[in-house]
């Protein structure tokens, strides 16, 4: 299947990276290849998938919240369930299993809204790796439970205060590293997003999550979900719960894009649907841009999808019509959050609650009848703050 | 003249007169567009052999923290890519100096790339050098460059492989720019080390110049450069100078370029 060889989703994707990274792309292609048709490999990444992150996730159908809803049943594939409380460790269970079979001793990542980083920094404890994370200075204040978490796990983090102070000038930062450190350091990306061949092989490392969930849902329901959402920011947990959905053309897919304080605003991070395409850390896709083909700052109110680009796939998958985006805002993924915790018990990521706010709009049309399977792929137990804030209330 | 045979013939007269390049870097629109265009009249005047202009990009994740600020203070004065090409053209009568601009892909990806070869080559720019463009990407550049004489200058690291050394020679056209260490512009120590190794092997493969840069700071790490390659470039160093000096950098910038022009001629290379 996807991509062709330079790592092209149809028209999306490639390696745009100084010269000096090329041969580690090269050599890290090479080397995931060999790892990918090595049985013993994938032993080794199933074995901690099971044992250390906790796998399979459940998939939980949230009977009280489709209640209250009154439309469509919606079903939670629980990835906040995982070891470090998200999807991420998926990802980084697979990369970092493979940058210690390549005798890479340094690992550099770059994190948003803190989930990636301390998924890294786990996962670089469990190997005896060293593990260095980049952070944006405005994410470091919103979500310094998580910063403190990384440094427990013993990684260094850096602040990054170039830019916005956000996901991608942090980016741009672990590029930086990457660059002068390629040698005999690994770069971890978190999303499906930079160069060949980071936007396949994350996705293949998070396709494990809609593998479960398909034969979950039917195990349970006894049938496909009529509809899967997820949020899209980068865009890994979206993909990897679409992927084995792809050619079940009866199964509608949705990603819910940040919407921020509405899309006639600039304040928000919804690339798919107010951008177009253009070239941003490595790869060709959409990109929230200015005429000149500057990079527009963005805001979400969640750390994680305040990002102005996205994965090549999911532009290819826009364009071919196979997947359709939309947007929650802030506001709704915040209402989308209150609900959840009071109906079901469960505090989501910000993250997530984007997706859950774009299933609970099109879970009130449809009918009881048909089924919702949403990637909750995060807990919000690092966004307390965040929330604590926009109720006015001052934790101490 | 096509700004390939521009750059070839500024690269012959070196030789002859056995002098390596001076390649001095400013970001344009830093302060503002009309020092810049003072800026590169002294930097001719001074002993620079080609002026490379920075288009200024929002993400510039090649670039060390100098330059990665002089572009934030020229997008922040609104430079864009016309206004440069218009700051070339109009330069252009006065100096025989070749310009080549250094751009991340995405603003001449927007700005279209036949509008911007047509363009450019209009203007009187010599060359393009893309920092983000490796040779596998670039197809579509070279197809709008080529016919119009804008050479493609590929850059080079060392830790490019034979292999991939023999696909970029081939395409490339002006000079090549050897980056001199594995890192970004303006934050290296020790310089010499992995050019001396890259030069060799480039030296087997090609006969164009070979320019190498990536911080090179002093007349004394340029004339150690040097002794590899056929020039050097000097980026953050200068930009230093414009972002503590401003409008009144001009005496610096010209005393710099010429300590550094300075060992760069008259030796028996």
């Amino acid at each position: 299947m996807l991509p062709d060889k330079r790592g092209y989703f149809g028209a999306y994707g490639g390696r745009f990276v100084p010269e000096t990274l090329m041969p580690a792309l090269e050599e890290l292609t090479q080397a995931y290849q060999q790892a990918q048709q090595d049985a013993a490999f994938q032993r080794e990444v199933s074995y901690y998938l099971k044992h250390y992150v906790g796998r399979p996730s459940p998939v939980y159908r949230a009977a009280a919240l489709s209640k209250k809803i009154g439309g469509a049943d919606i079903y939670l594939k629980r990835e906040d369930l995982n070891h470090t409380g998200a999807h991420k460790i998926n990802n980084t269970v697979g990369q970092l299993l493979l940058a210690r079979r390549m005798g890479k001793k340094r690992i550099v990542a770059e994190t948003g809204a803190g989930q990636h980083g301390v998924a890294t920094a786990t996962v670089a404890a469990l190997l005896g790796l060293q593990c260095v994370v980049y952070m944006g200075e405005e994410d470091i204040y919103r979500q310094s439970p998580n910063v403190f978490r990384m440094r427990l796990l013993g990684a260094e983090v850096v602040k990054v205060s170039s830019g916005s102070g956000t996901l991608k000038d942090a980016m741009n930062e672990a590029m930086r590293d990457w660059v002068t450190n390629v040698r005999n350091t690994f770069y971890v990306i978190g999303s499906v997003a930079g160069p060949h061949p980071y936007p396949v092989m994350v996705r293949n490392f998070q396709a494990i999550i809609g593998e479960e969930a398909r034969e979950q849902m039917l195990a349970q329901r006894g049938a496909l979900p009529d509809c899967v959402v997820a949020c899209v920011g980068g865009g890994s947990n979206a993909m990897g719960i679409f992927y084995h959905f792809l050619p079940l053309q009866e199964v509608k897919l949705v990603g819910v894009e940040a919407g921020g304080l509405g899309l006639h605003t600039e304040q928000h991070a919804a690339t798919l649907n107010a951008g177009r395409p253009g070239v941003l850390h490595g790869a060709y896709s959409y990109l929230l841009q200015d005429v000149a083909g500057q990079v527009r700052p963005v805001h979400s109110i969640s750390a994680g999808l305040d990002y102005p680009g996205v994965g090549p796939e999911h532009s290819y998958l826009k364009d071919s019509g196979r997947v359709q985006y939309i947007t929650a805002t802030d506001e709704e993924a915040l209402e989308a959050f209150h609900l959840l915790a009071r109906t079901e018990g469960i505090l989501p990521a910000l993250e997530s609650s984007h997706a859950l706010a774009g299933a609970i709009k099109l879970a009130a049309q449809m009918n009881k009848q048909q089924s919702i399977l949403v990637c909750l792929s995060g807990r919000g137990d690092k966004d307390v703050p965040t929330v604590a804030k926009t109720m006015g209330v001052e934790l101490i | 003249m096509t700004g390939i045979e521009h750059l070839q013939q500024t690269f012959a007269a070196l030789r002859e007169r056995q002098e390596k390049a001076l390649v001095t870097y400013v970001t344009a629109g830093d302060p503002d567009l009309t020092t810049t265009a003072r800026l590169m009249q002294t930097m001719a005047q001074s002993g620079a052999d080609i002026i490379e202009l920075g288009v200024p990009f929002s993400d510039p994740s090649a670039d060390g923290p100098v330059i990665q600020r002089a572009s934030t203070r020229a997008l922040a004065n609104g430079t864009g890519l016309a206004e440069i090409l218009h700051l070339v053209s109009a330069a252009r009568p006065g100096l025989s100096t070749p310009v080549v601009l250094m751009s991340y892909y995405n603003p001449v990806l927007q700005y279209g790339l036949t509008r911007f070869c047509q363009e450019a080559a209009a203007a009187g720019v010599a060359g393009v050098i893309i920092p983000d463009l490796p040779v596998e990407e670039a197809g579509a550049l070279l197809a709008a460059a080529i016919p119009r004489g804008i050479a493609v200058i590929p850059l080079v690291a060392p830790t490019s492989t034979t292999q991939r050394l023999a696909k970029i020679v081939a395409v490339a056209q002006g000079f090549i720019y050897c980056v001199t260490v594995t890192g970004i512009t303006g934050t290296s120590q020790s310089v010499t080390e992995e050019i001396a190794g890259l030069s060799r092997q480039l030296r087997e493969l090609t006969e164009l110049p070979l320019v190498a840069g990536f911080g090179i700071a002093t007349p004394d790490q340029a004339a150690r450069v040097a002794q590899y390659t056929d020039g050097v470039v000097v980026g953050s160093a200068l930009v230093r100078l414009v972002e503590q000096q401003g409008e009144n950098s001009l005496q610096a910038v010209d005393q710099l370029t010429r300590e550094l022009k300075n060992v760069l001629v008259g030796k028996n290379w």
